[in-house]
């Protein structure tokens, strides 16, 4: 062997050497150095979750009737493992069930494919959870055929049948209040997103709206994990932790199931009479508030919906419905997402901002048919020129034209077109004392606040209008260049960031651009009532264990207060309680057995309805009683209900005789809602006894 | 290097006995190895096949009835005169490039994973001729390479031609299937047995180019089937696919590093019982070792080749003749490069090949291919020149 040959074996042999050291480096690498991603990585391959969801806790009246509780119903579970070890990848199996069930079986196969399986965009229905745990096809199995099934599991290899338990809202004593109480349903991925700010677990049922979606995290529980460790074909090989779930607690409202279920048939009954009367009476709102803590003992918003429509199972069309303008939206909640203009129960900020000007509220003021403002006439309600009248009167009888004179004296104060530099602002401030331009802060998803068309107000919105009116011609569509819709253009276009003094005038009498919600407006009521306390709304009263504990109470909490003197509450509160007594209440009041002090109102709605007729007046009355020690704050809106008196005001007065046991002028106190007059303090105990059968 | 030392030892302990030729720490090492390949395979398949209700020892019989055939075919490797193979080289390469040949024609040929590279017998039994191949291959070449019509110092570029014609006929048929990772280890081996025969440089450097040029047009022009271009990509990006080649070496990588340093125990390992990692009895045996055996272990297996292969070495060194030296070379490269393709692929290190690992894969062709490869070496180590 020559030197040559020797040298090539060497660097052959150094070479192969090189390459058994780069393998126990990498080895190295993976095996110590990294080792701990791959073991993570191990552990995510092998581990799947199993998740049952735990019992949901109920909700319950103050005084423990349940108004949303758990029904048991029969599902028919397709177990995917099961289904996927068959040939056809059990086609055949889903397709006889869903003839069986009556189901569509394009729905069902939707339904059982996990949501990963089907395409990005058309993801609907898709299961959420994973393929270790039986996926419901329908939770409403009639015995007869899930005894079928599980009878003949050669037939049905991988359908199960199991008791599930199904949210239902009993409506004991036909109480609705769907817009309050929300509905479950099932996590999607945009839940599983974390996008608000919430973690849940795949496959559970969730909160979606209302008090089911707000106390969602207390109500929902906790549910049992079952970790699973499995092989490349997903079939278990063992179990490496096991936790039982843990029952919801229970969440104990303010609401009383009577109260609102007379609220609710009140609100449907002056709807009717307005539309008896021809007007559209497409929506409305009625509120019942214990002004002493802000408690909300009923709400009720029309048009309404079933609230166990989403566990029967919500057909697309049905789902449609409930966002359709044609049924007047009925998912909406009018109450806090209602915005209209406040019209004459507005006056009772004006009120404060006369007294907070220095006018002096026992004076005598004209009340003219219609007030000269710049050029323009502005006319008193129905033209009535009513002479010279005392404050007190103006606002029981709902005097226009005395505000007109007033708020213009005040916005030339200011300076007219030309604002002062050290504002008084009477009007809008005592519109801010009121947190007009706030949320109430009521304990449910979806508030909307009021708008305050303030100075500020007026320069945002003619800062993003300006182009549009000042380029009106070009910008707007054919009908609508009308002459006066030119001109209101151009006047818009030449000083539309300023108040001129058609927008003074108007903002004190509740017309114009500010609007509120029913809800803000049973807040600056039961503040009136309260003696100044803006109180934040609240639904809940306390979190209940399901062993009685009580593990949190809501309590009161005070936003603010209103910016007038004792002297001036104890005006508002004598002109309020002679609306009902020598005013535009009266005759909706009238032989009413108890002292209730309110405010009409009927505001004027400017644009036109689907079929072409102008719009009908909001027609409002919100009100507080008994007058001595109020209790309760009661509101009704019914938006193009008409006036407010008939409409509304009659409508508040039954909500009073519920409250108080009034049948004719006769106060029965045994029929009242709460015999003592009080609302309960006390947390009811809550048991599974509790539950009352559902009626539906 | 121990060599220097080691060799007076064994050789006055070989003398005479009918383990006469036999180097001990190569056969210890290779026995280890089998020893251990066997526990491996069980570990690999007992779990799933009794999970699916099938013999969970199948496998394992299969192995061990591989290893005891492969042993004896080794003893013949060894005991015959390995001069007296260079008669029956021609026949020995002959018959490898016919079964290549039958692998080829439709019907004949069954095609696993993308390559046509396996002969169906009677029984459920599979040949793969290209294991076999690469045994005529060596032995030819270092037939014609080790020949001297004249006096010369090294083969003569005509040798080397002829040589070249001897590897490349297989090759080439081997492409055909295509199994690439045969192909890397029979083109390696030759180059190495090229270098070590003597012939000049020229042709080591000119090979070592034209190695380079081709794999790289192969992947141009298309020669290497979409399923091989899909393997190698997956090796670039492993975490492009999820089902395919990257989900198997990804798995692979997965597996070994979740081991860690001590590793699950052998029979523990869940990725390896839940049958993450497919193939994993054959070409992705290491990674039971790795999961189950952990670094130690893996790193022992690593070591133990690592031995064979200094063996081996030492042998071809020490070689009575150009034939026994190039033949020892042969194999040595042969099993060096197979180690390294078939590791760097579980570790991540080399693109996806279809490729055993010696002396530990479950599978019979190649199982029989090394240990002759093993009796060879005992051969040339038992006719050197003392």
């Amino acid at each position: 062997m020559n030197q040559r040959v020797r040298l090539s074996l060497l660097v052959v042999q150094i070479f192969v050497i090189t390459l058994m050291v780069a393998l126990l480096g990498r080895l190295f690498y993976l095996q110590v150095a990294a080792s701990p991603i791959y073991k993570d990585a191990a552990l995510s391959i092998q581990s799947r979750d199993v998740i049952s969801p735990a019992i949901r806790g109920l909700i319950v009246d103050s005084s423990g009737i349940p108004l949303a509780l758990n029904r048991v119903g029969l599902a028919i579970t397709v177990d995917r493992i099961e289904l996927d070890k068959q040939s056809d990848k059990g086609a055949r199996v889903l397709g006889s069930i869903s003839a069986l069930l009556g189901l569509n079986y394009a729905d069902v196969y939707r339904a059982t494919r996990l949501c990963g399986e089907l395409p990005k965009y058309d993801k609907a229905g898709c299961w959420t959870g994973s393929r270790y745990q039986p996926i419901p096809i329908t939770k409403e199995a009639d015995s007869e055929i899930a005894l079928q099934i599980v009878e003949r599991t050669s037939e049905y290899p991988g359908i199960g049948a199991i008791p599930v338990a199904i949210r239902n809202y009993p409506g004991y004593a036909q109480v609705n209040a769907a817009h309050e109480l929300g509905y479950v349903g099932p996590v999607t991925e945009e839940d599983l997103s974390g996008k608000n700010g919430r973690s849940y677990y795949r496959s559970e049922t969730i909160g979606k709206t209302g008090l089911e979606y707000q106390y969602d995290s207390f109500l929902r529980g906790t549910p049992g994990i079952r970790t699973v460790i499995v092989d490349r074909k997903e079939s278990v090989t063992r179990e490496s932790q096991n936790t039982q779930p843990i029952s919801g607690n229970h969440l104990v409202t303010s609401l009383d199931v009577h109260l609102q279920a007379g609220v609710e048939s009140a609100l449907a009954d002056a709807v009717r009479r307005a539309r008896a009367g021809g007007r559209p009476a497409d929506s409305g709102a009625a509120i019942v508030m214990d002004v002493r803590n802000g408690q909300i003992l009923a709400m009720a918003s029309y048009p309404t919906y079933d609230p166990n429509s989403w566990e029967k199972g919500l057909s697309v069309k049905d789902a449609r419905a409930l966002f359709s303008e044609k049924n007047g939206v009925p998912a909406l909640s009018r109450s806090l997402q209602g915005l209209f203009a406040p019209a004459s129960t507005f006056k009772s900020v004006s009120v404060i901002a006369a007294a907070n000007a220095g006018y002096n509220l026992n004076a005598i003021y004209d009340c003219p048919s219609e007030t000269q403002i710049g050029t323009r006439a502005f006319q008193n309600f129905d033209s009535k020129a009513l002479g010279r009248i005392s404050l007190k009167k103006g606002i029981a009888v709902s005097c226009d034209t005395l505000w007109y004179q007033i708020a213009y004296d005040e916005w030339v104060r200011d300076g007219g077109l030309r604002p002062k530099s050290d504002l008084n602002d009477y009007f809008f401030k005592a519109a801010e004392g009121f947190q007009v331009n706030k949320k109430t802060e009521i304990d449910l998803p979806s508030e909307l606040s009021g708008r305050l068309a303030n100075r500020q107000w007026r320069k945002d919105w003619y800062a993003e209008n300006k182009d549009f009116y000042c380029n009106y011609k070009d910008r707007a569509a054919k009908n609508q260049l009308t002459p006066f819709l030119i001109e209101l253009a151009r006047e818009n276009c030449l000083d539309g960031d300023k108040i001129r003094a058609g927008d003074a005038v108007n903002f004190s009498i509740g017309q114009g651009d500010t609007v509120i919600t029913p809800l803000k407006l049973t807040q600056m009521y039961a503040a009136i009532a309260n003696g100044g306390k803006i109180l934040r709304p609240s639904v809940a009263k306390a979190i209940v264990s399901t062993d009685g504990r009580v593990i949190k109470k809501i309590g009161a909490k005070q936003l603010g207060t209103l910016p007038a003197t004792k002297a001036t509450l104890n005006f508002l509160q004598g002109a309020l309680r002679e609306v009902v007594t020598a005013g535009t209440g009266t005759g909706a009041f009238s032989g009413f057995p108890i002292a209730i002090s309110g405010k009409t109102g009927t505001a004027q709605v400017f644009g036109k309805n689907a079929n072409g007729t102008a719009k009908s007046d909001t027609s409002w009355f919100a009100s507080y009683g008994p007058t001595q020690n109020p209790r309760y704050a009661v509101v009704m809106m019914v938006s193009q209900g008409g006036f407010g008196a008939s409409v509304s005001g009659v409508g508040v007065r039954k909500i009073y005789e519920v409250l108080f046991g009034v049948t004719g002028s006769k106060v029965d106190p045994a029929k009242a809602i709460f015999p003592d007059g009080k609302p309960p303090i006390k947390i009811p105990k809550i048991s599974p006894a509790t539950k009352v059968k559902a009626t539906n | 290097m121990s060599s220097l030392s080691a060799r007076s030892i064994y050789r006055r302990r070989s003398r005479g006995s009918i383990f006469a030729g036999f180097d001990p720490i190569l056969t210890g090492a290779v026995a280890v190895l089998l020893v251990i390949g066997t526990l491996l395979v069980y570990a690999a398949t007992r779990d799933w096949y009794a999970a699916n209700d099938l013999d969970p020892q199948y496998y394992l019989k299969r192995h061990v009835l591989n290893i005891l055939i492969g042993v004896s075919l080794a003893w013949g490797a060894t005991i015959i005169d390995y001069r007296l193979l260079r008669a029956y080289t021609p026949v020995v390469w002959g018959l490898g490039v016919l079964g290549l040949i039958i692998v080829l024609i439709p019907g004949l040929g069954a095609e696993i994973n993308g390559a046509t590279a396996w002969i169906a017998l009677p029984g459920g039994f599979q040949i793969q001729p290209a294991e076999l191949a690469k045994i005529s291959i060596i032995v030819g070449m270092s037939m014609i390479l080790s020949e001297r019509t004249h006096d010369s110092d090294g083969p003569t570029s005509r040798d080397v031609l002829q040589a070249l014609v001897v590897a490349g006929l297989p090759v080439v048929l081997i492409l055909f299937q295509p199994d690439m990772g045969t192909v890397f280890i029979i083109s390696a081996a030759v180059v190495t047995i090229i270098a070590i025969s003597g012939a000049s440089s020229r042709w080591v450097v000119a090979l070592l180019l034209i190695a380079v040029l081709g794999a790289f047009g192969a992947a141009k022009t298309g020669v290497i089937s979409s399923y091989q271009v899909n393997r190698l990509q997956s090796f670039v990006n492993p975490n492009a696919d999820t089902q395919g080649s990257g989900y198997q070496l990804r798995q692979a990588r997965i597996t070994v590093g979740s081991g860690g340093l001590l590793g699950t125990g052998l029979f523990n390992g869940p990725q390896t019982n839940g049958r993450f990692v497919p193939e994993q009895q054959t070409d992705f045996i290491f990674t039971v070792a790795g999961e189950e055996l952990g670094f130690l272990g893996s790193a022992g297996i690593v070591l133990l080749y690592l031995i064979i292969l200094m063996r081996a070495f030492a042998i071809a060194r020490r070689a009575g003749d150009p034939y026994g030296r190039l033949v020892a070379t042969g194999v040595t490269a042969w099993f060096a490069f197979q180690i390294f393709e078939n590791i760097g692929m579980t570790l991540g290190l080399m693109p996806m090949t279809g490729v055993p690992l010696p002396f530990l894969s479950y599978g019979g062709s190649s199982m029989f291919a090394t240990l002759i490869g093993f009796g060879l070496l005992q051969n040339v180590h038992a006719r050197h020149r003392g």
